[in-house]
């Protein structure tokens, strides 16, 4: 056998590799720079990162080929195995502006006093003569900044990847990082360690379903790449069964990427766990870079096949958006309520992705299911980044306050947070003028040109169901007294630095403007084109 | 040459681990019990590329171990922190967040 030298395309990777760059060169600078300089070394290396790779994101798209019938914009780069095309740009771009609002939150000292939301020192037991030390000196884990930058450019991989090997190793490339992050919190570390442990276990646990998975459809087509399985689907060469059994494990791995039910387990306790920062970041990332995945998979790999994913994705899809508009009512603390919201919104989301249909069956100007998926992960990527960076403001002497209880009021002492608050659960229950009612409207309508009504009837109810509960918390924060409370019970808004308050303008700004002229975006998205096969 | 035998070897690997993921309690017997599951993959990833001829399966299975390595890194600094806190590595005790 004959060794061929791959061609490595490095003008449209630069902004993968400048991510992957500026992670590596984290970790010397941990090596070589004095613990004094560390945090704004660390900082500015990972904004600047962030920044150029962005830059570069749309200098590439400014020039990507058309492919043929003019459907399809990019190329497939490195052999086969990552396409850089319309939708992975896409989705570069979102995850580099929600990892930049995800930098400019780990960076916020001002909220603990000096130091970061990060433990000082992870391996100073809880409660112990060296954590207590690690504290009074004010030590900060900046080795948090690295692994940022590893799971964004394994986020970035994910959605680009389009071979089966480099999947497995970019959701490996992702996960990691994510894990040891959730445990570092400063404050409440029991949870946080717990957190990691949970999300360790079941992220590995579905990682080897992913992997199984793959070697099952590897040996139903021979090959690991996208477009043979593609072909090898359409010619129904080999064994049937087991490229159905390969299929569905893929999907559990997929699935418990974006936290559908019946793969949901992990989410609110990881969600609560997690630093506020981290789960911000990891609520927008996490989510687009596995519905980018799970799209360009089912869409280019099994596309042929949709009769037979298709009637799967509706049930999990139906029972997503229950579960989680259902189990999110009866929450009595926010980032868990945000969490069971956030598995309602995976449910909308499927629905968008089951709504695919053949370019010939679509009208002339419609939505495609595609375009639908990626308006909406932009709309609610804002909101969540935006919504947990709220949550951070919310103090009191323990560190956060979480609990409802301690929200009680908080629109009378603070309007103005209180309001940017309530704005962002306006926008993720759809209502109209916010970014999120154009997205659940977007998707809706694919849905349904695509035959899902029952899928649709069943995503309008949870709609409705979702309105309640977050309508709840912002009687709670505007109309319910806080006189009953002990005065200490009441939490108090403090204010942040404007690392904090950037991200949360601009989570505003995006909302507001994208449910006023969506045009833009959809446009852009439109733009995007279909994936390359 | 038929590889029907290692893919049902492999099979019933995957199972004894999946099966030991979800009854066992120590959190690094789980943990191993998913190395054996991705090890399972490994001898279906070698078994299919002998049955295709093609190397794919094989260079898979070297990617696989290296992932495998860094999720022991990980993972034993994961459950070593709270055993070092709990001093227990059962994962039934870690159970503050629940509902």
């Amino acid at each position: 056998m004959d060794f061929i030298k791959p061609t490595i395309e490095y003008g449209d990777l630069w902004p993968l590799l400048v991510v992957f760059g500026v992670a590596a060169a984290g970790v010397l600078v941990e090596g070589f720079v004095p613990r004094a300089h560390r945090y704004v070394v660390q900082t500015c290396l990972a904004v600047a990162g962030v920044v150029v790779a962005l830059v570069g994101t749309i200098l590439v798209a400014r020039d990507l080929d058309v492919l043929g019938d003019g459907a399809a914009r990019g190329a497939i780069d490195v052999e086969g195995t990552i396409a850089v095309d319309g939708p992975a740009l896409f989705i570069w771009g979102m995850l580099l502006v929600f990892g930049l609002g995800g930098a400019l939150l780990f960076a916020e000292r001002r909220l603990e006093g000096g130091v970061s939301a990060f433990a000082g020192q992870a391996a100073a037991l809880p409660g112990t003569e060296a954590e207590r030390q690690a504290s009074t000196r004010g030590l900060e884990q900046t080795e948090v900044y690295p692994l940022m930058m590893f799971a964004l450019g394994g986020m970035m991989l994910f959605a680009a990847a389009n071979d089966l090997l480099t999947l497995f190793v970019a959701l490996e490339v992702l996960s990691l990082p994510l894990y040891l992050l959730s445990g570092l919190a400063r404050r409440r570390r029991l949870l946080s360690q717990e957190a990691a442990l949970k999300y360790f276990m079941l992220g590995a646990f579905s990682s080897g379903f992913f992997l199984y998975g793959a070697a099952l459809v590897y040996g139903f087509s021979g090959s690991m790449g996208f477009s043979e399985i593609n072909e090898a689907v359409r010619d129904d060469v080999g064994n049937q069964t087991m490229l159905l059994i390969g299929m569905g494990m893929l999907a559990v791995g997929l699935l418990f990427k974006v936290g559908a039910v019946p793969f949901h387990a992990w989410t609110p306790d990881v969600y609560q766990g997690a630093p506020t920062a981290v789960t911000a970041f990891m609520a927008a990332g996490t989510k687009i870079a596995a519905f980018g995945a799970m799209l360009r998979l089912f869409y280019v790999a099994f596309g042929s096949d949709r009769w037979s994913w298709q009637p799967m994705l509706w049930i999990i899809a139906i029972l997503t958006m229950f579960v989680g508009a259902l189990v999110a009512i009866v929450q009595t603390d926010m980032k868990r309520m945000l969490a069971y919201s956030s598995v309602a919104h995976t449910g909308f989301l499927l629905t968008g992705v089951l709504g695919v249909q053949q370019a010939s069956e679509l009208a002339d100007g419609e939505v495609t299911s595609l375009q639908a998926v990626l308006f909406y992960l932009v709309t609610y990527g804002f909101a969540v980044v935006g919504a947990f960076a709220v949550v951070t403001l919310v103090r009191d002497a323990g560190g956060e306050a979480g609990q409802f209880v301690r929200w009680r009021g908080i629109g009378r002492r603070s309007p103005l947070v209180a309001g940017v608050f309530a704005f962002f659960l306006l926008s993720m229950a759809g209502i109209p003028l916010t970014a999120g009612f154009v997205g659940k409207w977007a998707v809706f309508t694919v849905a349904l040109a695509a035959g899902a009504w029952p899928v649709v009837i069943a995503a309008v109810l949870c709609s409705i169901i979702a309105v309640f509960f977050y309508v709840r918390v912002i009687l709670l924060m505007f109309f319910e007294d806080d006189d009953v409370t002990a005065p200490g019970e009441v939490a108090a808004v403090t204010k942040p630095s404007v690392l904090t308050s950037a991200t949360i303008l601009v989570g505003v700004a995006a909302t507001l403007v994208l449910g006023v002229v969506p045009g833009p975006v959809l446009d852009l998205a439109a733009n995007a084109g279909q994936f390359v096969r | 040459m038929d590889v029907t035998a290692y893919v049902v070897l492999s099979g019933i690997l995957f199972t004894i681990g999946c099966v030991g993921v979800l009854i066992r309690r120590n959190a690094i017997v789980v943990f191993m019990c998913v190395e054996l599951m991705l090890n399972a993959s490994n001898l279906a990833l070698v078994a299919f590329a002998r049955q295709h001829g093609n190397l794919d399966g094989q260079i898979a299975a070297f990617f696989v171990m290296v992932v495998a390595a860094a999720e022991v890194v990980v993972g034993l600094a994961i459950i070593m922190t709270i055993f070092r806190t709990r001093r227990s590595a059962s994962v039934d005790d870690a159970s503050l967040l629940k509902y």
